[in-house]
């Protein structure tokens, strides 16, 4: 499970999250959703700890990722925006290389690695290196890599950029099949379509602050529209005038 | 620990599979040296050579009223070409290099020779070209030996014993053994030794931070268990083993082309043998870390590939200026020098290929100050490495 409380972020004058809350819960798929510049790459950052919060607490299973990143980072999966991979090294290899990073040896490794291989279907391209990898196939060995120690929290920045539709698919089918092994998935994306297409909850980040909350029908309620754009387009206007 | 060993093979196998890093560090950076050092030793020994063994060609005028200096000239592989030329015409004829020397032969020499009184010639030519200067010298010396020789035997025939003219006599005693004049060239070896090891990490060092970057794989990197400086030190003990082998590459180089370079007709004798390697190795590998932290510091500032390169090049001339400073006032290893890195590793290696016994005092002094610097250097590099700005 992952929490977020009151966070706030700023890069010199500028303010990257003024104030995010949010819980996503184990067994659900939550969809970080805003524009771009909203701070949703900020907000996982903080979560994966390559940057400090100034204020506020995220916790990953209730271990605080400012006091203890080491134990925080040991319990999730991420796929930060624009992972890229070790292209002197296979696909398999650059698998292998996470999993000896969080501890694991031997015939374990290879049977992890093996697994996820199977998992993500990149068996054809699995023992070839990654230089002139399409995207599709790079993302789906970025997220072999990141979910090889079978983390219970698994956190997604804008995985779908770039894909294929066919890539898109399959990569939503992989996010499904964690939800129903019971994982914490945090999905971010900017396209309202792709939120409603797989996220069981809806987080609307707009101009580094939650705008609103709540299931795909909830947010149409509370906007007041049946159309998705529109809803994503109202949920976001209060702070409309900071959009860039 | 295992984390470390973990980055530490990662590093070495991916680097290892990249032809650039691989040229850099086997071929460009440990061939460097050796090959210049080919070229220049060749090129000196091919003018000293040429100026001892080709005949001197001298233009004389008035070579007839000197016979007998003619003939000694002649007898000392002389080319003697007789022209007839006024002495203003010979100097504008030197000027504008037809003749590279020419001897004037006075319309008196004859009888002032006879009377046994000081006969007079000259000697016409550029003194700022060095190989005429050296040409002029050639044949300076062989008349004062020539006039030397005949005023002995003038001296004699008066009965007066030849040395009267010599009330002093100087006597040198060089204590330059041959390899200390090797010296001299051998001292741009320690540079081309740094600069090797340089080659060999800087790409490496670039992949640690800004190469990561650009790639998009620091981020995955820093969302593992792992602290931040485990991660930057294994990079940092991969980048410090490619020095080191770019290290010993260029000093199995040197020892094979000092080997074939025939650097007794220079008057050097150098002993490069494998226990020389050895000894050079032990002297300048604890450079490694310095130059790895160095070039780690230097790239974390920079955003792209290219542009930490652009950097790497002026980073990779710093350990000439400490090398500079020691060639120019001359000095010698001493306690305080040995705590200056660059400078430390370049006396030491002078003194070695010179064939002068190292003090151990002295390698200790300037191995354990490299250490220490390098460690500085690499607690910097961590500090950068935490930054959030790291991330670009």
């Amino acid at each position: 499970m992952i929490r977020v409380q009151n966070i706030k972020k700023s890069f010199g004058d500028v303010i990257a999250v003024s104030d995010v809350s949010f819980t996503a819960p184990d067994g659900q798929i939550t969809g970080l959703l805003g524009p771009n510049g909203a701070g949703k790459s900020t907000t996982m950052r903080v979560l994966y700890t390559a940057i400090k919060p100034e204020a506020g607490q995220a916790l990953i299973d209730n271990i605080d990722v400012a006091t203890q990143p080491l134990d925080a980072r040991a319990r999730l999966g991420a796929l930060p925006h624009g992972a890229g991979l070790y292209q002197q090294l296979t696909a398999r290899e650059n698998i292998a290389y996470f999993a000896a990073m969080h501890g694991l040896r031997g015939q374990q490794a290879k049977d992890r690695v093996n697994e996820m291989i199977d998992l993500l279907e990149i068996g054809d391209f699995a023992d070839r290196r990654t230089k002139g990898f399409s995207q599709g196939q790079k993302t789906k060995v970025a997220l072999a890599r990141a979910l090889v120690h079978g983390p219970q929290n698994v956190i997604l920045d804008e995985p779908t950029n770039g894909l294929d539709v066919m890539a898109t698919r399959s990569l939503r089918k992989i996010i499904r099949k964690l939800r129903d092994q019971g994982k914490c998935v945090l999905f971010s994306s900017h396209v309202m379509q792709e939120v409603a297409a797989l996220c069981d909850d809806i987080v609307i980040i707009a101009a580094g602050a939650v705008s609103m909350t709540g299931s795909t029908e909830d947010i149409k309620q509370n906007t007041g529209t049946d159309d998705l754009e529109d809803a994503f387009v109202r949920a976001i206007t209060p702070a409309g005038e900071m959009l860039r | 620990m295992s984390h470390l060993s973990t980055v530490f093979f990662k590093e070495i196998r991916d680097n290892f599979r990249d032809r650039r890093t691989m040229l850099s560090a086997l071929v460009f950076g440990p061939l460097f040296g050796p090959i210049m050092f080919a070229v220049l030793i060749s090129m000196t020994l091919k003018q000293a050579t040429d100026s001892k063994t080709q005949p001197l060609e001298l233009a004389v005028i008035g070579a007839d009223y000197a016979p007998n200096l003619i003939n000694y000239l002649e007898s000392e592989d002389t080319e003697i070409e007789p022209i007839d030329l006024t002495t203003d015409e010979a100097v504008e004829a030197v000027k504008d290099g037809t003749y590279e020397l020419v001897l004037i032969v006075d319309e008196a020499f004859g009888e002032q020779w006879t009377d046994a009184r000081s006969a007079r010639v000259s000697l016409v030519m550029d003194n700022s070209d060095s190989s005429i200067a050296r040409k002029g010298r050639r044949a300076r010396g062989m008349i004062s030996g020539y006039s030397r020789q005949i005023g002995a035997m003038r001296l004699l025939a008066r009965g007066v014993d030849p040395s009267v003219m010599r009330p002093i006599t100087i006597d040198e005693i060089d204590t330059s053994t041959p390899s200390g004049r090797a010296g001299l060239i051998l001292g741009m070896l320690s540079y081309f030794l740094l600069f090797a090891m340089l080659a060999g990490g800087m790409y490496l060092a670039i992949d640690t931070t800004a190469g990561e970057r650009e790639r998009g794989s620091l981020e995955p990197l820093l969302t593992l268990p792992v602290k931040r400086s485990t991660l930057l030190i294994g990079k940092l003990l991969a980048t410090c083993l490619f020095m080191s082998v770019s290290l010993a590459l260029a000093l199995i180089a040197f020892a094979v082309v000092l080997q074939f370079m025939p650097l007794q007709q220079l008057g050097m004798s150098v002993d490069f043998g494998p226990k020389q390697v050895i000894t050079a190795f032990v002297v300048t590998a604890p450079f490694a870390l310095i130059g790895a932290a160095l070039l780690t510091v230097v790239a974390s500032f920079t955003k792209t590939f290219k542009e930490a390169q652009s950097y790497m090049n002026i980073t990779m001339l710093l350990p000439t200026l400490p090398i500079i400073v020691a060639a120019v006032n001359n000095l010698r290893p001493s306690l305080t020098w040995m705590t200056v890195p660059s400078m430390s590793q370049h006396l030491l290696i002078l003194d070695l290929v010179k064939g002068e016994p190292l003090q151990p005092m002295f390698v200790a002094v300037s191995i354990g100050s490299s250490l220490i610097i390098g460690t500085i250097l690499t607690l910097i590099a961590i500090h950068l490495y935490k930054r959030e700005g790291l991330l670009g």
